[in-house]
């Protein structure tokens, strides 16, 4: 961690910026290392260290297995003490503005979690009426459907970098078209005075960022839904239905749509960590407060508790998104139960 | 009537000694190993047959073919940069000696061979307004990646510079053809690690089942559930900024659960086959049995994964250098080079061209993976 550059030490004291405080160099010297105490920077980052060195005293090369020093740094270091509040359950103090760094995550998550949930529930939307569709018995393998799936395919490469900055530069303001505002998530003269505008310039804004959050999850999922369709479409009970003449409507949606959502479900949860790394990227580039954004900032300005803190708050997000869906797994589907069957 | 064993007369212990000393006569000799090895070199002739099935499958998906090419040809860039963007030209006569000042920089980079003094930052397209240089024939694009031309800083596309130029006047067609290099070698080099660890963790947890298997599937369920993207993001800020390697190995260091997983499935069903017994029953040991028997009938959904995870690769690095976390700046890359749009948003040849060629690339690998899928996949053959 001392290796990276910017020392977040010399930050906070100005030294590293331009119109630091030049004057006084032992003054800063003696600041630095101050700080650097309290923030525990002046510990090593892990219960030991490795030092390569490969020349010796007399500048000559080392033979290989003598250029390895190892060293074991005992409990005194960054993670142990670190691990220890974060059991505690204190995240610390961001370095940037001594503030906690629950707080400022918990600021940002309900915004990220909206806009993660919106696009999944729109994905969703958009692919089962899709992936029902290309399932359908005449269409499986038509010229259609083939260049629906392929163009799905595609759909679902596209990196969302290069779409998002797209977006900005041909819809967002650029030289060509300025139908849309490029960041943040209100207007300039937020608060609007009533509600209807401010939810209205609210749309106005999200509108490009949940396409891009939506774009690749729905193509992924139709995907998978045509999948799935095909696969309980060739199931026995599905030839019984048909054979005891229920019309193929009932057929499709009654016994083949309930029983191909099952696998869908997983999908969905699955996609989630996807979901929120994608955050990042579409956060930064239209400037929303999300938790993306604060990671990438606290990023730069080498806030260590922040950006240790945000992973920390994504990773348990995912689980709990995958915990719902094993839970909602279990109300759909009969056969699947966490309790012992009584008899 | 047929005779019933004596089972428990003494006659008939020694009888079943001869029978187990016979067995041990019978364990492979060096003869024998040998003679198994020209076996499996027949048993190759069979999956020769497989693999020429799977190339048939592929080629009948057109799309797939297609992408196949587009790699080839991604690939043939990547190797071909400085010939296809360099500011020296391949040829050029220089006061009446011939040069070829492209292949020479390679052999003065190896210190094989030496510049003259007077060459050694010469700038080529000065020397042959100058009138110094009497031919030369120039590479198509006649920039290489970081020549800076600060008179033209953000020029539009024009017969010049074909697709522009960046903040500080660099050629973005130069710097896309050796942006190549950098994707395609995280993409290749990361997926190599990657599939190092995938396969021996995904061998040892299927082939020995148990408690292995239990240890090494719940590490793989704990990283799948980590949003991967914050995870490479906050290893990269924590460590160290500017080394492709450490990109690399990051990237390989995270991306081999998916691996591992097709390789453990593929060991639970080989492992129970008929030739793996054979092979146990011969006394084999575990690790000539998992290489040279295991391994081999398992690794076609394993390279469907490594498909798809080169273009995972060369996606999170472009990402990364997107946000700016990724290579060091002097490193041209196409993630870098779309990063440079978002600080002009009028600069639109700055987004469209470089994007598109990560695109390019991410595609042609999921869609040559896709296709290898459907190609391996028995239901979907006719």
């Amino acid at each position: 961690m001392q290796l990276a550059p910017g020392d977040p030490a010399e930050l906070k004291a100005g030294v590293g910026s331009e119109g630091g405080q030049r004057g006084n160099q032992q003054l800063n010297e003696q600041m630095i290392n101050q700080i650097r105490a309290q923030w525990h920077l002046d510990k090593p980052m892990w219960y030991w260290s490795i030092f390569t060195d490969d020349k010796d005293t007399n500048g000559m090369l080392k033979p290989l297995g003598e250029r390895f020093t190892f060293r074991w740094n005992g409990a005194a270091n960054q993670y142990q003490l670190w691990m220890v509040d974060l059991l505690k359950g204190d995240f610390g103090n961001s370095f940037q503005d001594q503030r906690p760094v629950l707080d400022k995550i918990g600021e940002r998550v309900p915004i990220t979690l909206t806009l993660a949930l919106i696009s999944e529930i729109l994905a969703f939307v958009i692919a089962v009426p899709i992936g029902i569709y290309s399932a359908q018995k005449q269409r499986v393998n038509s010229k259609l459907d083939k260049s629906v799936s392929t163009t799905l395919f595609i759909l679902y490469s596209l990196p969302v970098m290069w779409l998002g900055t797209m977006l900005i530069i041909f819809f967002g303001g650029g030289d060509f078209f300025a139908w849309f505002p490029n960041n943040g998530l209100h207007g300039n003269d937020y608060p609007y005075p009533t509600w209807w505008q401010n939810t209205g310039d609210l749309m106005w804004h999200i509108v490009l960022p949940i396409f891009c959050y939506t774009y690749s999850s729905f193509a992924f999922l139709s995907r998978q839904m045509r999948g799935s369709m095909l696969e309980v479409i060739r199931q026995d009970y599905i030839r019984t239905a048909r054979a005891k003449g229920l019309s193929e409507k009932i057929v499709v949606y009654k016994h083949a749509l309930r029983n191909s959502l099952i696998p869908i479900i997983t999908i969905m949860a699955g996609s989630l960590p996807a979901l929120i790394g994608g955050s990042f990227i579409v956060e930064t580039i239209f400037s929303i407060p999300g938790l993306g954004q604060l990671d990438f900032n606290a990023i730069i300005a080498r806030d260590f508790p922040l950006i240790r803190g945000v992973f920390v708050i994504t990773a348990v997000l995912t689980l709990v998104g995958i915990l719902i869906s094993d839970i909602v797994y279990s109300l759909i589907d009969p056969r699947i139960a966490f309790t012992k069957r009584g008899t | 009537m047929p005779e019933e064993p004596k089972s428990y007369s003494p006659d008939s212990i020694e009888k079943i000694d001869d029978v187990a000393l016979d067995l041990q006569n019978d364990l492979p000799s060096q003869q024998e190993i040998e003679d198994e090895d020209k076996r499996s070199a027949s048993r190759k002739a069979v999956t020769e047959s497989y693999w020429s099935l799977v190339r048939h499958q592929f080629k009948k998906n057109r799309i797939a073919v297609i992408a196949l090419y587009t790699v080839y040809f991604l690939f043939a860039i990547a190797i071909f940069a400085d010939v296809l963007a360099n500011d020296k030209p391949l040829y050029a006569s220089y006061k009446g000696t011939v040069y070829f000042p492209v292949f020479k920089q390679y052999l003065a980079d190896l210190s094989i061979s030496r510049w003259s003094p007077d060459l050694v930052m010469a700038d080529w397209k000065e020397l042959e307004k100058s009138g110094d240089v009497k031919s030369a024939i120039w590479p198509p694009i006649r920039y290489a990646e970081s020549d800076e031309d600060l008179a033209n800083t953000l020029a539009a596309p024009s017969s010049d510079h074909l697709f522009g130029t960046d903040g500080i006047g660099r050629d973005v067609l130069a710097g896309m053809i050796h942006g190549s290099r950098i994707a395609l070698s995280i993409g290749f080099v990361s997926m190599f690690f990657a599939l190092f660890i995938g396969i021996l963790l995904g061998a040892l947890a299927g082939f020995y089942g148990g408690w292995v298997d239990i240890v090494i599937s719940r590490l793989i369920e704990a990283i799948l559930t980590l949003p991967l993207f914050f995870l490479i993001i906050t290893i990269v800020a924590m460590v160290q900024q500017g080394s492709i390697w450490l990109i690399m190995v990051i990237i390989g260091l995270t991306g081999w659960t998916g691996i591992a997983r097709f390789t453990r499935s593929e060991f639970l069903r080989v492992r129970n086959l008929d030739f793996v017994s054979a092979a146990t029953a011969l006394g084999f040991k575990d690790a000539r049995i998992v290489f040279r028997h295991v391994l081999p009938n398992s690794l076609a959904p394993v390279l469907v994964s490594a498909a798809f995870g080169i273009a995972a690769a060369i996606l999170t690095e472009a990402g990364l250098s997107f946000l700016g976390f990724g290579v060091p700046p002097t490193v041209v890359t196409w993630g870098s080079l779309l990063n440079d749009a978002r600080n002009d948003i009028h600069a639109w040849w700055l987004a469209v061209f470089p994007g598109f060629a990560i695109f390019l690339a991410v595609v042609s690998y999921n869609l040559v993976g896709d296709g290898l899928r459907d190609a391996l996949d028995p239901r979907l053959r006719d």
